[in-house]
């Protein structure tokens, strides 16, 4: 992304939003990642400047956690869940199917930039598993071919 | 909205006012759940057609309907529930709204094919507290979700809500409030079982600014009970924390939530701003001098910041990493100051036992485990869902009698609980009461209260290999028994599962499993061979057929089984045949048909299809 593709009055007022609290750097990237799937590079030495903190506490943040990505995602992203219950459910044979249809493996983006596939370990809807998420959404109850309508709901 | 109320008496007042308003007259309260299982459903559409139609059929003024929390039977969601008679109408969609408006709202009329047919019984049942999976239940805590709109306080206010806060605020020192908890017996929920009471007092001990903590990372998968309650009731929490903070005084709260759980920070934030507006939160609560306010932290999807001090350090901003605890968090904790962390549940407990006394709460559950507990009963069960019952509860109840059993037929193999922590308990300890030290016994543990049911397919060795998978993802890798440790038993579990097991690999898990639970710094490192250990101790056969005969059993791992068609109890009825993605199987009308080894995939449609069960593992 170029610098000048991002909003910056966006991103100034998140960090307003937390009053540049740098306790609060993680959910302010999780915003930022809210608008972007992920947290450009270029917003770093901002964060920086504004929270008062080092570059080397931003990445080890980013990179511990699974929420925050510092390579660009999908405008979809497919979260399925490979929690306990899912797992006895059958959530891998959902994944493979996923997989197979977008020709990526798990933790890749399609080429064309629209989905993003990858595992989560349990959204909490354990009840209605095979469970996955796309972006908010949550679906339930999936098997091979509800999974792949599940897709062309996004596709339009 | 409510003025800001200025003293204990206008809180009554309103509750007074709030109740008889609920007694007044017929109106009828529709119940509909828009918790995220139900939510994922389409409640949200069910709710305009709903809106929609009453205003058509002149019923608006006469019928409220109310947008409530998880009802615990998520599996047959939307739920609706129609009260005062309690009619219950499961997995609700828009086109079944005129006929519900137009027969049971206006004529008084049940629509009978809409009713819940129970699956064991197959006989159709109208009201919801006649159903096996609610009849059963003690809901102590989780009760209170389908009254409540969790995104109005008054709601809360006319079920009780806030009476335990009044109480711990005008009638009882901080002493006395922690004597009632201790009294109590309650225990931690969040999964070490640590007497609450306890913790308290030893907070409420150390000098500085204390800080009252909710755990809702929620890392077991599988479980979603704190989820539940912090979507559907988050006023429940925050009277809970309120009564803790009064007990250690300490005036600063933190909810550390999960950042998967958009809908629990949302309702409540929302919880949050009305207590404040109302005068239940922020300066001189209730005009009583007391101050005290509640912040959210969203966590990042690490599992391990579920554990004490890796949580404080992610609430500080920091990657959550566990310390070692030569000093406890109740004396040095988030910012270096006492800190009393406490999971979501343990919370909801709380306005209970202050509004009902020790003695009350006492009197349910067993000798070492008081009250009640929810748990998240998934996996190969026909009622899947969250349960509660008082503790001390057998499994076989649980399972069996609320859950309806082992669904297609199939047979109980095991039930896991704890999460990954835990263990997997076979089927000769399904008498055994569910409480913290009878789990324990057992080589299991209580967890957080998932538990999940396997049947007859599930592979153990396949269960312990996803379970250290999981652990091996999520170790934080700061010290080497666990990070090392943990990734050798996966590999030789990874080799066994893959047909290449060797003489002397178990003696190797049990050996390093040691290792790892004697050396690791934080729970997340002791606990992950438990997984390895429980299944070795029960289900030794399976690890052994892998090993020695290269078999699976349960026909899970790819290269140690295949499929075949038993002659003679084929039908030749041919399903098996359409459905096989590969074509592997060719057959006559009527006769027995042949599975083709060379193009099946193994991916076991046909062995779920055919209804002769003729299909063998072998
Ligand atoms: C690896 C690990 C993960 C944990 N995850 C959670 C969790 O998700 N939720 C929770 O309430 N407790 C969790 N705990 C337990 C907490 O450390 C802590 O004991 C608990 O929150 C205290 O509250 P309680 O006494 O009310 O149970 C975890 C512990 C460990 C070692
Ligand atoms: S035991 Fe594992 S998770 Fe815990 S501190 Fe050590 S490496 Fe991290
Ligand atoms: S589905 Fe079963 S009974 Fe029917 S042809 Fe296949 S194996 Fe035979
Ligand atoms: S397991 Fe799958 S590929 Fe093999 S025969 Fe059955 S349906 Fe066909
Ligand atoms: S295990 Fe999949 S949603 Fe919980
Ligand atoms: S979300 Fe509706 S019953 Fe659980």
């Amino acid at each position: 992304m170029k610098k000048t593709d991002i909003d910056w009055p966006k991103i100034t007022k998140i960090v307003q939003d937390y009053n540049s609290d740098p306790e609060c750097l993680l959910m302010i990237m999780q915003d930022i990642s809210d608008i972007y799937n992920y947290v450009p590079p270029e917003v770093i030495p901002v964060l920086v400047e504004k929270l008062g903190v080092s570059e080397s506490l931003i990445y080890s943040v980013a990179t511990f956690y699974k929420t925050i990505s510092l390579e660009p995602r999908g405008k979809y992203i497919i979260n399925v869940c490979t929690g306990t219950a899912c797992h006895v459910r059958g959530a891998e044979k959902i994944t493979h199917a996923l997989a197979e249809e977008l020709g990526i493996e798990e933790g890749q983006t399609t080429a064309d930039g629209m989905f993003t596939l990858d595992a989560v370990r349990c959204v909490g809807a354990c009840a209605s598993g095979p469970v996955a998420m796309v972006n908010h959404d949550t679906h339930g109850a999936l098997n091979r071919s509800s999974a792949l309508e599940m897709l062309d709901q996004y596709r339009k | 909205m409510v003025d800001r109320l200025k003293n204990r008496d206008e809180l009554i007042t309103l509750r007074k006012n709030l109740v008889a308003q609920h007694k007044d007259g017929n109106k009828k309260l529709i119940s509909l759940c828009s918790g995220s299982g139900c939510g994922a459903y389409g409640t949200a559409s069910v709710y305009d057609s709903l809106v929609a139609e009453l205003k058509k059929a002149g019923l608006s003024d006469q019928v409220e309907v109310r947008l409530t929390g998880c009802h615990g039977f998520c599996e047959k969601g939307p739920i609706m529930v129609i009260h005062p008679e309690g009619i219950f109408y499961p997995q609700v969609k828009p086109d079944m709204i005129p006929d519900i408006v137009e027969m049971t709202l206006k004529n008084g009329e049940i629509v009978e094919k809409f009713l819940f047919k129970d699956p064991v019984s197959k006989k159709k049942i109208i009201h919801e507290k006649d159903i096996p999976f609610y009849k059963l239940q003690k809901r102590v805590i989780f009760g209170r979700n389908q009254m409540i709109d969790p995104t109005n306080v008054l709601h809360y206010i006319a079920e009780d809500g806030y009476k335990g806060l009044e109480k711990a605020l005008f009638e009882m020192e901080p002493q006395q409030i922690i004597q009632e908890i201790k009294g109590a017996g309650l225990r931690g929920r969040g999964g070490g079982g640590f007497p609450t009471g306890i913790k308290w007092a030893s907070c409420a001990k150390h000098d500085g600014d204390r800080y009252v903590i909710c755990n809702a990372d929620e890392g077991d998968p599988g479980a979603y009970m704190d989820r539940s309650l912090l979507e559907g009731n988050p006023h429940s929490i925050i009277e809970g924390m309120l009564i803790a903070a009064v007990a250690m005084q300490s005036h600063n709260g933190f909810v550390y939530v999960r950042h998967e759980y958009p809908l629990a920070v949302k309702n409540l934030n929302i919880a949050l701003k009305s207590a404040r507006e109302i005068g239940l939160l922020g300066k001189n609560i209730l005009g009583s001098g007391f101050d005290f306010d509640i912040k959210v932290s969203r966590g990042g999807g690490s599992f391990v910041c579920g554990e004490s001090t890796a949580l404080m350090a992610s609430l500080e901003g920091k990657p959550g990493r566990p310390r070692a605890k030569y000093v406890h968090t109740v004396e040095k904790g988030f910012r270096e100051s006492p800190s009393s962390l406490n999971n979501v549940e343990t919370y909801a407990n709380v306005p209970h036992i202050i509004n009902n006394g020790a003695e009350w709460y006492a009197s349910m559950g067993t000798e070492g485990s008081k009250g009640t507990k929810i748990f998240s009963l998934v996996g190969n069960v026909v009622n899947t869902g969250l349960v509660e019952v008082p503790m001390g509860t057998n499994l076989r109840t649980i399972i069996y009698d609320i859950g309806g059993g082992i669904p297609k037929k199939k047979k109980f193999k095991a039930v896991q609980s704890g999460g990954p922590s835990g263990g997997c308990i076979p089927e000769q300890f399904l008498d055994v009461p569910v409480d913290f030290d009878e789990l324990v016994k057992i080589g299991s543990m209580m967890g957080s209260g998932g538990m999940i049911v396997m049947d007859q397919d599930t592979c153990m060795v396949d269960v312990a290999r996803y379970f250290l998978d999981f652990l091996k993802e999520e170790s934080c890798g700061q010290c080497n028994p666990c990070r090392e440790g943990i990734k050798q038993m996966l590999d030789v579990l990874t080799r066994i599962c893959a047909g290449h097991g060797k003489e002397g690999d178990i003696e190797l898990l049990e050996e390093l499993g040691a290792m790892v639970q004697k050396f690791s710094l934080c729970g997340l490192g002791t606990s992950s061979p438990n997984p390895v250990l429980t299944t070795l101790m029960y289900f030794r056969h399976e690890y052994e057929a892998h090993i020695k005969d290269k078999k699976c059993p349960a026909g899970v791992c790819k290269p140690l089984f295949h499929y075949e068609i038993v002659d003679g109890t084929c039908t030749g009825c041919g399903l098996c045949a359409r459905k096989c993605p590969q074509d592997a199987i060719t057959g006559a009308k009527k006769e027995t048909h042949v599975l083709d080894q060379d193009k099946c995939i193994k991916c076991g449609i046909c062995y779920d299809a055919c209804k002769f069960n003729a299909i063998a593992i072998r």
